[in-house]
């Protein structure tokens, strides 16, 4: 095998999203040919989909995609869930053969609801009682992983080629109000089914391009609240970073998207005094949930999609709206092949974190 | 007859573009969709007309050919280019004209962030940038050498006419902006001065072309005033580690 400085490979991650924003349904086919347009940014060691609003009927449960390794992990893993949830279905996720993918883990999918009398017992509120469960399992169950584990939405990840992917789950049978999408150029960690992008915990799901040189700091801070890093790579942290600060802290996404990627100390010296008194809290408070390092990163939701990308711009990303729809990946052309004629195209700036919310309300339980 | 792009490999395309200028000295290609490095090190005398969304790297180490895009161009458009011109009727990405040697790029609208990022000169060879709009953060970032004009022409209400740290590090060449731009934006050692009767035939000559290219009038453009970005030094950072 050649090692580093032998071989080039003119690679970077790429990122894809779409969302409609009054809910209007979008086949996964859409999301495919946008992502795949930038194969030459992956390598074929990670691709993956997130997509919100696939189980209408089973909307109310949740929805847990896991990869089994072996067959004792799956005994386990399936003991465990049965005595947290009650569970409605369990079933293979369905999947068909590509050439391009293969030695993968066996792939499953649960739906149901938290078995409230252990929750009761447990004194968590129902979203830190499955974060837990979730958490549980990835650091403890070896060979099993929860990889998704929202309502009404699903994470599809694999070693492969996203466009490859995209076809192994067969997702132009899905049709959803938001899709990302994200092709892999692992750089500094394995490429591996687990590592693949999204990651998610509970609704949210992110997609990154870069790299996390804060990751140390922020697993640090983030770990101090239960989380587990456990997927050996670090855009997961991102993740936790935003549920906690989103669930647990009760921030709007827009003031989440602020901490995470607040101005230099010169810049807020120049601000006026509002601004100045809000971003020094914010970098005194949450210190240890600025993130630095390259990066774009998109947070899908099921409140909206979130686009960020760090203070010095050293990621590309690149957002377009038409009509209801607004679209986002890491190159234009990629936007262009399924919208050629939108009414804005824009560039991200790294001081401006785009947010496009679901107009929506979501229906509580009737 | 042109070459469709559509959704070949990019590869595909280029080999498919050398061909043709083995025997022609002009190709139209249409149809673009994001493939990269198109007019990669094109000679002198040699000229590709590209009609939709170029790939990242279009015309890098440009070897004194043309490129005429209509429409929006990627990231790294003229990367490290040695001479030749580039025009686009559109937009451009991140690191437009990135280490450009010489030759000369016309953007009809903006570009995004680290415009000119470390553009150098040396003897007769100058490389200009020319923007229409205006830029992203970042904009003539290590300059060494050359010129960027940058015209704010058509901006929206609320736009400014750069974004934060331009010029950072620059240590070299020169920034033509036109009029009113956001001082609290520029990096500390760069001087604000009037154009001389030099810069101002240099200056002449660019946004005469720029007119020409995308048919904007030229008396209207060179109605309102210019200032001239400089470097106060050639070693910005001399002293950011040690005192000598």
């Amino acid at each position: 095998m050649l090692k580093e400085g032998q071989v080039r490979i003119p690679s970077g991650c790429a990122i894809a999203a779409i969302i409609d924003r009054k809910g209007g349904l979008i086949n996964g086919s859409e999301i495919i040919k946008s992502i795949s347009l930038m194969h030459d940014r992956s390598n074929g060691l990670g691709g993956g989909f997130a997509a919100y609003g696939i189980y209408p009927e089973h909307k109310d449960e949740y929805a847990f995609h896991i990869f089994f390794e072996n067959k004792e992990a799956h005994q386990k893993c399936e003991e465990f869930l049965f005595k947290h949830f009650n569970i409605d279905v369990a079933e293979r996720i369905p999947t068909k053969k590509v050439a391009s993918i293969s030695n993968g883990p066996d792939i499953w999918r649960y739906f149901g609801r938290v078995n409230r009398v252990r929750m009761k017992n447990s004194r968590l509120d129902e979203g830190e009682y499955v974060v837990q469960c979730v958490t549980k399992i990835n650091a403890a169950y070896d060979g099993a992983y929860i990889f998704s584990s929202g309502k009404n939405m699903g994470c599809f990840k694999a070693v492969g080629f996203p466009e490859d992917v995209g076809e192994f789950y067969m997702l132009d049978r899905y049709d959803a109000y938001l899709w990302t999408a994200h092709g892999r150029f692992p750089t500094n960690t394995p490429g591996w089914w687990g590592g693949a992008h999204p990651f998610n915990i509970l609704d949210w799901s992110i997609v990154h391009n870069g790299e996390i040189s804060s990751y140390d700091a922020n697993r640090r801070y983030i770990e101090q609240f239960g989380y587990k890093c456990t997927m050996q790579t670090d855009t997961e942290v991102i993740t936790y970073l935003f549920d906690h600060l989103i669930r647990h802290h009760g921030l709007p996404a827009n003031v989440a998207a602020d901490v995470l990627t607040a101005p230099e100390w010169d810049e807020i010296d120049r601000m006026d005094d509002e601004k100045k008194e809000y971003f020094t809290n914010l970098r005194a408070i949450y210190s240890g949930a600025l993130v630095n390092g390259p990066f774009s990163v998109i947070l899908g939701s099921n409140k909206g999609l979130l686009a960020i990308n760090d203070r010095l711009k050293l990621r590309s990303l690149t957002a377009a709206v038409k009509g209801d729809r607004a679209y986002f990946a890491s190159e234009e052309s990629a936007i262009r092949i399924i919208c050629p004629d939108p009414d804005k195209v824009w560039s991200v700036s790294g001081a401006d974190p785009v947010f496009v919310p679901l107009e929506i309300e979501n229906k509580e339980d009737e | 007859m042109s070459i469709i792009a559509g959704l070949r490999r990019y590869a595909e395309v280029n080999g498919d573009i050398k061909t043709k200028l083995l025997s022609q000295n002009k190709v139209t290609v249409e149809d673009v969709n994001g493939q990269r490095y198109l007019g990669c090190a094109l000679d002198s005398g040699k000229t590709i007309e590209i009609h939709g969304t170029a790939g990242n790297d279009l015309a890098c180490y440009l070897n004194g050919g043309k490129i005429l895009l209509y429409g929006n161009g990627q990231d790294a458009v003229g990367n490290t280019m040695g001479g030749g011109q580039i025009i686009i009727h559109g937009h451009s990405g991140d690191a437009l004209g990135y280490g450009m040697r010489d030759g000369e790029i016309y953007i009809r609208d903006n570009v995004c962030c680290r415009g000119g990022i470390h553009m150098k000169e040396f003897r007769s060879m100058k490389p200009v940038l020319v923007i229409g709009q205006n830029a992203g953060s970042f904009l003539g970032e290590y300059m060494a050498g050359g010129t960027i004009i940058l015209l704010g022409l058509n901006m929206k209400r609320g736009e400014k006419l750069f974004g934060t740290h331009c010029a950072s590090g620059m240590h070299g060449g020169k920034i033509y902006v036109r009029g009113a731009f956001p001082k609290e934006n520029l990096s500390p050692n760069i001087k604000i001065s009037s154009l001389t009767d030099e810069d101002k035939k240099e200056l002449d000559k660019y946004v005469k072309n720029y007119c020409k290219y995308f048919g904007q009038d030229y008396e209207a453009v060179m109605s309102k005033p210019f200032k001239k970005l400089t470097p106060v030094t050639s070693r910005p950072y001399a002293n950011l580690y040690t005192s000598n």
